[in-house]
């Protein structure tokens, strides 16, 4: 349900978000790699928090929506993933 | 003519599309300026992870671990959409939506998959309790969509076949 003053936001993250029960060609566990702790911030205020798994696909792909939100605000997310490896991005409402 | 929608006076719906970067190298070369008050941002804390509620093999656990109680309500309130037969189990498009107030948390399980739990969310209020994402199913399964709503849990779920098992 969308009021006028709604921010629906996309977000394709590239990451493997290995599982660790995959073998490559030699036959060898890949091992697992994958973001466990994601946050979508908008304006200080964390709108979403996930913690995914390695069940959540690779390059994953997320949709919500929240109250608020102006044109040219950004949207922050950064994560962590199992390995401690952090990364931090943003991108403006259209 | 009496009946058309003066779109004018139609708030748009706002839209903003994220395409980011695995952590490394890499992020800091995609990081637009106007990003840098964002990078000050510091990143969540691994501390956080509910590590336990990831490592369960059955729904009662899974719940358990993560909200500290397994009863839980299927309800109409709950929507959800995911495919009757997915070709491929490693990309799964699932969305729950939920029609309830105080809606806190939620978390999408498949309940055939070597752990239960396939994510979860925090939702503060404000965010609407609806997410679309895409999981891996290793299996044919049923799949759940559990809404922690005024500190009680509610569900719905959908048994999703699976073609090509998404566990590799």
């Amino acid at each position: 349900m969308t009021s006028g003053d709604t921010t629906t936001v996309e977000a394709l993250i590239k990451h493997p978000m290995d599982s660790g029960f995959v073998k490559d060609a030699a036959g060898k566990i890949i091992p697992a790699h994958y973001i466990e702790v994601i946050e979508f911030t908008h304006q200080g205020k964390i709108v979403l928090t996930g913690y995914w798994g390695p069940a959540v696909s690779k390059n994953p792909f997320i949709k919500f929506s929240f109250k608020g939100g102006k044109s040219g605000e950004p949207i922050g997310v950064s994560w962590v993933d199992n390995k401690g490896e952090t990364a931090t991005t943003s991108s403006n409402i259209m | 003519m009496d009946n058309m929608i003066d779109i004018t006076k139609m708030a748009p719906n706002r839209r903003t599309l994220i395409t980011a970067v695995a952590a490394g190298a890499a992020a800091s070369v995609v990081l637009p300026r106007f990003a840098q008050a964002a990078a000050a941002v510091a990143a969540p804390s691994a501390k956080d992870y509910p590590m336990k509620a990831f490592t369960q093999k059955t729904e009662a656990a899974t719940l358990q671990a993560m909200y500290g109680t397994s009863t839980v309500t299927t309800s109409p309130d709950v929507k959800m959409d995911a495919p009757d037969i997915a070709e491929n189990g490693a990309v799964v498009p699932i969305s729950f939506d939920a029609n309830a107030k105080d809606v806190t948390g939620a978390a999408i399980l498949a309940i055939d998959n070597p752990f239960v739990m396939a994510c979860a969310y925090k939702i503060p209020a404000g965010t609407d309790p609806a997410i679309s994402s895409r999981v891996k199913l290793g299996k044919t399964t049923k799949v759940v969509s559990v809404i922690q709503s005024g500190g009680k849990l509610m569900s719905t779920s959908k048994q999703v076949k699976v073609t090509l098992g998404g566990c590799g």
